[in-house]
């Protein structure tokens, strides 16, 4: 089912066009083009796509704006594609529902990986196939039971940590910003504070990792926020 | 044989004044003898001419006197509003010159040039609203009579007997491109007048009625067109100069005028002395020399010597006030040194035996000064002395004023005369005392001393008294029969009289020595005040600095508060942007800041334009152009009215202006420099980004055209070869762009950091997850203390400091090579290392090394244009931290970071620790 996905390219450069294709067909996706904000807009409209995946510097209109513009109907996966300068635009983007992001230069296997991380994302969801324990590695998180185990052993986690780890949970691989985790685990009123999150996310993987300087679960996403690792 | 050739520098004069001419409007002014002949009527008929040549004709102020055939041309024109002005409860109708300059028609008419504006208005006169047109390159029609001008009104007042306060400089009329008589013949004049097409206001009827007697009525016209030919005739000249038709060589005359201390003679003098001038087409000096004698005048005498010398400013002197003991001496060694060739002079005032036991200035000029031509002016009609109650006089005595200097305490002059006396009653003790052992001829010898003394002490006055005193205490004390006035021998008259006389030779020679020596001391401190000022500015750096020295010894040496507004980088001027010095002044007027800097004029206080306010704005001057704008609120503004005040004040300002060039000039050269480094940088950034470049492109261009080409005969080892070899070239081109661009970036001072408090942690465990791929196979040991403080810093561009710092590591050392990062922290700071194990910085380069694009020079065909840690420390000294490198012991290179530390904001404590 997976290889039969279709993925909406919205670039306006060709030559990336023409190397997203390619790389994409090869894998089996199908894949239809882009080259406005305003064409890809009317693109996902019709396509009814499986995904999408959006530069943000489009000539025509702010990618944020295509980013609200396809959340408005859909809850399709959207992957942006941003250069270093619009580091800005990529938290904005994230925040308005874009899934994950790559940043320019980026290698075939780094997208392919975000790619199946997002659709898979979606069957979870969309199958509503909620087993209740999420695993990766020796670390496991049991919804049900409220159990975190690392290796067989027991993890214990203050509510907050644990609201913390959930919310990752319920994402796993996807990138939350600081300003979605901080108001998910502390409510509306903590988006400013951004080192409550930072201090927790610490404490959770002195708890969590091995080696907390370089986390294997818990990763950090600089400047954006954070993600938990799903392989 | 003549040179037929026009001389090169009345050539260059000429082109001069054309081209000033090119840039200021027209001024064609419609001369008539007096009201009525028609020059209104002539001044529209012509406007109306120009308009039907297409011309954009604005009518600003014309005064039609409700003649209907005047106001019927007037039908038609675009009039500008007036401007109206509240003054003493009645409503002034003004012309508008703002209104005009916006408007900024190509011609505009303004009426009665004499006019003189309501008060409170930019200009009092409305010659110098005119002249502000033309400036702005309007052209201007305007109309006046024969009894406004200047130079004439004395004449007129003494053959109509009616005095005109309303007059206009001759430079105006000189300065006029064209000059339109309108001339009526007195008996039509007085038909018009009796058929009433003349306007009469009511108040001056009768006054009027006697000002068109048709004795008056010729004269004047007589005058207005002697005046108009005077000019033809100017023109002419100005002719035969253009077209070199000259056979004698002209000296340029130079006249110098020398006032007396008499008011109105002194006026009647600068007068006559400007027509002379006007008809000798000299330039002209006019002097006041002041002398012991002239210090005592009254401050009334002094006041009307001011007047005068303004006057002759106004009309286009030079004037200069001279201080010396001689008046004929001072008069011709100035006259030399100006190369004067002609001297005016007033009529002696003496005459008969006064002026030969005397001598006049006159006789004694004539004798000395051979070589130059001397012009004696005759008394004329002394009405102008009456003139001083007028209020435009004491208006302008208002703003001439004079120094208080001579409004000595009572007590002190008293104490002089006491003084002489208990001085003289000395003196007969000390006689007294040597009287039978000394002749009486030895004692008249210390009564000399003592007027000598009191002469000294105390000026003419009292060493006069203490003259007359000693010859009567030495007859009473000393001369027999003694204790009585009578004499016995007559012999001692003619000593009385020779004790006085040389008692009085003495007291006057002592009192002159002592007042030049007052007038040298008073030069000197003067000159000693700019000295202090100049020396101070030529060691002072930066402008702040200079302005307020500036500042500072102006207030001193005028007794005023002074602020010096520059403009900014618009031409605007501004407010100073710092609080200046204790003396500065506030308040000033930025319009009239801008007004006098942007027309290189003094306005304000005592001056042509806005006199009405406090201070006085004076525009700074320097060769470059104008810099600025001194303002000043003196605290008695009569002191800066005085010539000499005005002349030291110029040399101050000149010297303000110099200085405050100087500076700029520096600024500008440091600025020059700062571009020229900036170029040379550029040029080595493109040499080492051009070799950067083109390495890895040359790589990826050669396996991606040989995997086009070739992919068939290509196996599957070989294209995977190329295919690896195109990614680590993009790659490494990819984090050299990454590295221009924050270079880029840090440098244009575009990064604003966004700070946040993060755990160190954190930002590692980023730097060495982006860097994985990269590592290969350099093991990394982390070593952070659990409880190291929360720092706040930018992430992204702290994480740049540690990636760039971990991948020198990789690329300097050998495959394997342990790196290490290690913090500490005390109250202050956090100290980073970033450390390996490889052969460390060559010695001598661990400064060398955070040069912009530095690379040690063993270094091999490792890429990366010497940026890396350039940009490490901008962005660690952004954060306020420092960057070194060094050895780390065991072997290998260390570099070092410190990011400051603050109090970290509070975190709520979970209560519960167990889920």
């Amino acid at each position: 089912m997976t290889h039969s996905a279709t993925i909406i390219v919205i670039e306006d450069e060709a030559q990336i066009r023409r190397f997203l294709r390619t790389t994409l067909v090869a894998e089996g996706y199908q894949v239809f083009e882009a080259e406005t904000g305003k064409q890809g807009l009317t693109e996902a409209a019709t396509r009814k796509p499986d995904l999408i995946v959006l530069d943000l510097g489009l000539p025509d209109m702010d990618g944020v704006q295509v980013v609200k513009g396809i959340r408005a109907w859909s809850s399709v996966p959207i992957v942006i594609l941003s250069a270093r300068a619009q580091e800005c635009d990529k938290i904005s983007a994230l925040d308005a529902g874009a899934d994950d992001y790559l940043v320019k230069p980026f290698g075939v296997g780094e997208l392919l990986a975000r790619i199946r991380v997002a659709l898979r994302h979606v069957m979870s969801t969309t199958n509503g196939d909620e087993e209740g324990v999420f695993a990766v590695d020796e670390l496991k998180v049991d919804m049900v039971h409220r159990k975190v185990t690392v290796g067989g052993a027991e993890v214990h986690l203050t509510p907050i940590e644990y609201r913390l780890l959930t919310v990752l949970v319920k994402h796993a691989g996807k990138v939350l910003t600081h300003q979605l985790l901080l108001k998910e685990v502390w409510g509306p009123n903590y988006v400013e504070r951004a080192h409550y999150l930072r201090i927790y996310m610490g404490t959770l993987r002195h708890k969590l990792e091995k080696d907390p300087a370089r986390p294997r679960f818990l990763l950090t996403e600089v400047g954006v926020g954070y993600r938990l690792a799903v392989v | 044989m003549t040179d037929q050739r026009p001389d090169p520098d009345a050539l260059l004069e000429k082109v001069q004044r054309a081209e000033a001419l090119r840039r200021r409007g027209r001024l064609k002014i419609f001369f008539g003898a007096s009201a009525g002949v028609g020059k209104t009527f002539g001044m529209l008929l012509a406007a109306r001419e120009r308009r039907a040549e297409g011309l954009d004709v604005v009518a600003g102020y014309v005064e039609t006197h409700k003649r209907a055939e005047t106001e019927k041309l007037l039908e038609g024109l675009e009039v500008l509003p007036m401007h109206m002005v509240d003054y003493q409860n009645t409503q002034l109708r003004e012309f508008d010159l703002d209104a005009a300059l916006k408007r900024h028609p190509a011609l505009i008419l303004v009426d009665e040039l004499a006019h003189t504006n309501a008060p409170g208005s930019r200009h009092a006169k409305r010659w110098q609203d005119v002249d502000e047109l033309l400036d702005a390159g309007i052209d201007v029609y305007t109309a006046i009579n024969v009894q406004h001008i200047e130079s004439l009104n004395d004449i007129i007042s003494q053959i109509t007997g009616i005095p005109v306060w309303e007059t206009v400089p001759d430079a105006v009329l000189e300065s006029a491109n064209e000059i339109e008589l309108i001339d009526l013949p007195p008996d039509e004049l007085l038909q018009r007048l009796k058929e009433g097409k003349v306007y009469l206001p009511q108040q001056a009827e009768r006054a009027a009625q006697n000002f068109f007697r048709k004795g008056n009525l010729i004269a004047l016209r007589e005058l207005a067109l002697r005046r108009t030919a005077d000019r033809v005739d100017a023109q002419m000249r100005d002719y035969r100069d253009d077209h070199a038709i000259q056979n004698v060589w002209q000296v340029k005359e130079r006249m110098l005028v020398c006032i007396g201390p008499g008011g109105a003679t002194a006026e009647n003098l600068v007068r006559a002395a400007y027509r002379l001038a006007q008809l000798l087409r000299a330039e002209w000096i006019v002097v006041y020399i002041e002398t012991a004698k002239l210090q005592r005048l009254s401050k009334e005498q002094r006041d009307a010597i001011l007047r005068t010398l303004k006057l002759a400013e106004e009309l286009g002197a030079e004037t200069a006030t001279l201080s010396g003991h001689k008046l004929a001496e001072e008069v011709i060694a100035y006259a030399r040194t100006r190369n004067a060739t002609r001297i005016v002079l007033g009529k002696p005032t003496f005459s008969g035996w006064k002026r030969w036991l005397f001598g006049s200035l006159v006789d004694t000029i004539v004798r000395q000064a051979s070589d130059i031509d001397i012009h004696v002016v005759g008394k004329e009609s002394n009405f102008l002395s009456q003139a001083a109650a007028n209020p435009y006089f004491s208006r302008s005595r208002l703003y001439l004023g004079l120094a208080s200097e001579e409004q000595r305490p009572m007590f002190k002059w008293r104490s002089g005369y006491l003084w002489a006396l208990a001085a003289t009653a000395i003196c007969t003790a000390i006689a007294w005392l040597m009287l039978g052992h000394f002749d009486l001829a030895n004692l008249i010898m210390v009564y000399l001393l003592g007027v000598v003394v009191v002469a000294a002490r105390y000026g003419r006055g009292p060493s006069v008294l203490s003259s007359f005193f000693s010859v009567v205490l030495f007859d009473f004390c000393f001369v027999p029969p003694r204790f009585s006035f009578a004499v016995s021998d007559s012999q001692y008259l003619i000593t009385f009289t020779v004790m006085l006389l040389v008692a009085l030779v003495i007291s006057s020679m002592t009192a002159s020595t002592r007042h030049q020596a007052k007038i040298a001391s008073h030069r000197e401190r003067r000159i000693a005040s700019l000295y202090a000022m100049s020396r101070e500015l030529a060691v002072t750096r930066g402008e702040q600095n200079i302005l307020g020295i500036a500042v500072k010894h102006l207030a001193e040496v005028f007794e005023s508060q002074a602020v010096i507004l520059l403009p900014d980088e618009t031409g605007r001027i501004v407010y100073p942007a710092s609080e200046g010095v204790v003396e500065s002044c506030h308040g000033s007027d930025l319009s009239v800041a801008q007004w006098v800097y942007d027309h290189a004029q003094m306005a304000g206080q005592g001056t042509d334009t806005l006199p009405g306010g406090d201070m006085v704005y004076i525009p700074l001057n320097a060769a470059s152009g104008m810099i600025g704008v001194l303002a000043l609120l003196p605290l008695n503004p009569a002191r800066i009215a005085l010539p000499e005040q005005q002349r030291l004040l110029e040399t101050f300002t000149s010297q303000i202006a110099l200085a405050l060039e100087r500076v700029s000039l520096a600024v500008e050269a440091q600025r020059a420099q700062v571009k020229m480094e900036t170029e040379q940088l550029r040029n080595t950034l493109l040499s080492a980004i051009s070799h950067d470049l083109r390495t890895p492109l040359a790589a990826i261009v050669g396996a991606s055209s040989s995997l086009i080409r070739d992919s068939d005969k290509l196996d599957e080892h070989a294209r995977r070869e190329l295919g690896q070899a195109i990614y680590d070239e993009s790659i490494r081109m990819s984090g050299l762009a990454n590295n221009l661009l924050d270079m880029a970036r840090l440098e244009a001072g575009a990064v604003v950091l966004n700070r946040q408090w993060q755990p160190l942690e954190e930002v590692v465990g980023g730097a060495l997850a982006g860097m994985t791929a990269r590592m290969g196979n350099h093991p990394v040991s982390v070593r952070l203390p659990r409880d190291l403080p929360l720092v706040e810093i930018d992430s992204m561009l702290i994480e740049r400091v540690f990636a760039n710092l971990l991948e020198n590591a990789v690329k300097y050392t050998p495959t394997g090579t342990r790196i290490e990062i290690f913090a500490s922290s005390d109250r202050n700071e956090l100290v980073v290392t970033v450390a390996d194990h490889g052969h460390g910085i060559p010695s001598g380069e661990e400064k060398r090394i955070f040069e912009k694009f530095h690379r040690v020079a063993s270094e091999g065909n490792q890429g990366g244009a010497g940026l890396g840690l350039t940009i490490c420390r901008a962005i660690v000294e952004a954060h306020g931290g420092r960057m070194w490198a060094d050895d780390f012991p065991g072997g290998g290179a260390a570099f070092h970071f410190t990011l400051p530390l603050t109090e970290p904001p509070l975190i709520e404590q979970e209560e519960t620790s167990q889920s």
